[in-house]
């Protein structure tokens, strides 16, 4: 170990951990208490927009909320050059 | 009445063993009735954490099966009057272990009076630990402040939340408490490690302890003494603070700032 070695620290990176963790967190606690079949059909409904359409995967969501007593799927696609739901 | 306390963290490594040991043995030091029961089927661990690795004789799996008495597998403590160990099975079948049978071995162990039960689950979300969590009064999560152990233990709540007899019932679900281990005061300073505010804001739970990371803590797996029984040690202290959090005492953190260096001890000392 040289001398300069002794002046140099990690480089902080708690922040960066902070920060991936707060969105995965947040990303996997909303499709928690879903059914599994989600990222399945997530799949399946991009496959099928991409026959006919060039999209982004990131540009498909599939959300399922519950409103008292009754539950709402919701599939908004962000087509590319306009955006449509 | 008995409480069911489960030590969980999804990922392994992290101290869940450690942090049994340690709480069982403070909560029988203030004269609490505890038996801590290894759910780690297969990987017995918790009999050499504890120093009665050579005192087994029946185990978790044996009760179960009606081989022997529940009496007869609880291995009494040398040091602490109070205090009982159940060991793991060291079979390789991970079905030994029932829902029925647990709840069997809890109900026993609530007839004999005992105060807690601290269920010492193995990591993963397997049979083993959705059975140490399933009939849980309250749960401690252990986590290391680093991203995949964070991002396990939120998993682990979620089980908690939805796959516990209490979350089932509906009646208030598992109370759950944030257990940080190998803490570096140090290294938190220097933005190299995340401070507990930052898992505590992330995992949103109420910390009850902060052990920090020691020497100690290898030491006292290597005597076969859990480390709270070091009273010099600060992981001891960190421990023995979170047993008073756990009976409801409310009590500041302690050791989750770095001490403060004298100037020959930053000229010289490392």
């Amino acid at each position: 170990m040289g001398l300069l070695a002794l002046f140099r620290r990690n480089p902080p990176t708690a922040n960066v951990a902070k920060e991936r963790l707060r969105i995965i967190v947040a990303q996997e606690r909303s499709a928690r208490g879903g059914p599994d079949y989600l990222p399945l059909l997530r799949r399946e409904l991009l496959e099928v927009i991409k026959k006919y359409v060039n999209v982004d995967p990131e540009a498909v969501v599939v959300n399922l909320e519950r409103e008292d007593g009754h539950e709402v799927l919701e599939l908004s696609v962000a087509l590319p050059g306009a955006k449509a739901t | 009445m008995t409480e069911v306390i489960v030590v969980t963290s999804g990922k392994g490594g992290v101290g869940k063993t450690t942090t049994s040991a340690s709480l069982s043995c403070g909560l029988a030091r203030r004269g609490k009735k505890v038996a801590v029961i290894d759910f780690d089927i297969g990987l017995r661990n918790l009999d050499l954490i504890m120093g009665c690795e050579r005192r087994v004789v029946y185990d978790f799996v044996n009760v179960i099966q009606g081989d022997c008495t529940l009496k007869q597998a609880l291995i009494k403590d040398k040091r602490i009057e109070t205090l009982y160990v159940l060991a793991a099975s060291q079979t390789r079948d991970k079905d030994a272990l029932s829902s029925e049978g647990v709840r069997r071995v809890l109900d026993e162990l609530t007839a004999d009076g005992f105060d807690y039960v601290i269920c010492d689950s193995p990591a993963g979300i397997e049979k083993g630990a959705h059975l140490a969590m399933y009939f849980a009064d309250r749960a401690v999560v252990v986590v290391n402040p680093e991203v995949s152990s964070v991002r396990d233990s939120d998993r682990i709540l979620g089980l908690l939340a939805s796959k516990t007899q209490r979350a089932e019932q509906g009646n208030g679900g598992v109370k759950e408490h944030l257990l940080l281990t190998r803490y570096s005061p140090k290294r938190v300073a220097t933005g190299e490690m995340m401070s507990v505010n930052d898992v505590k804001e992330i995992l949103g739970l109420d910390v009850i302890g902060v052990v920090p990371e020691s020497s100690d803590v290898l030491s006292a797996s290597n005597a076969g003494v859990p480390v709270i029984l070091n009273d010099t040690s600060d992981a001891s202290r960190a421990y023995d603070d979170a047993v008073a959090r756990l009976l409801g005492e409310s009590l500041p953190l302690r050791f989750i700032d770095e001490p403060k260096k004298g100037f020959f001890a930053r000229m010289f000392g490392g």
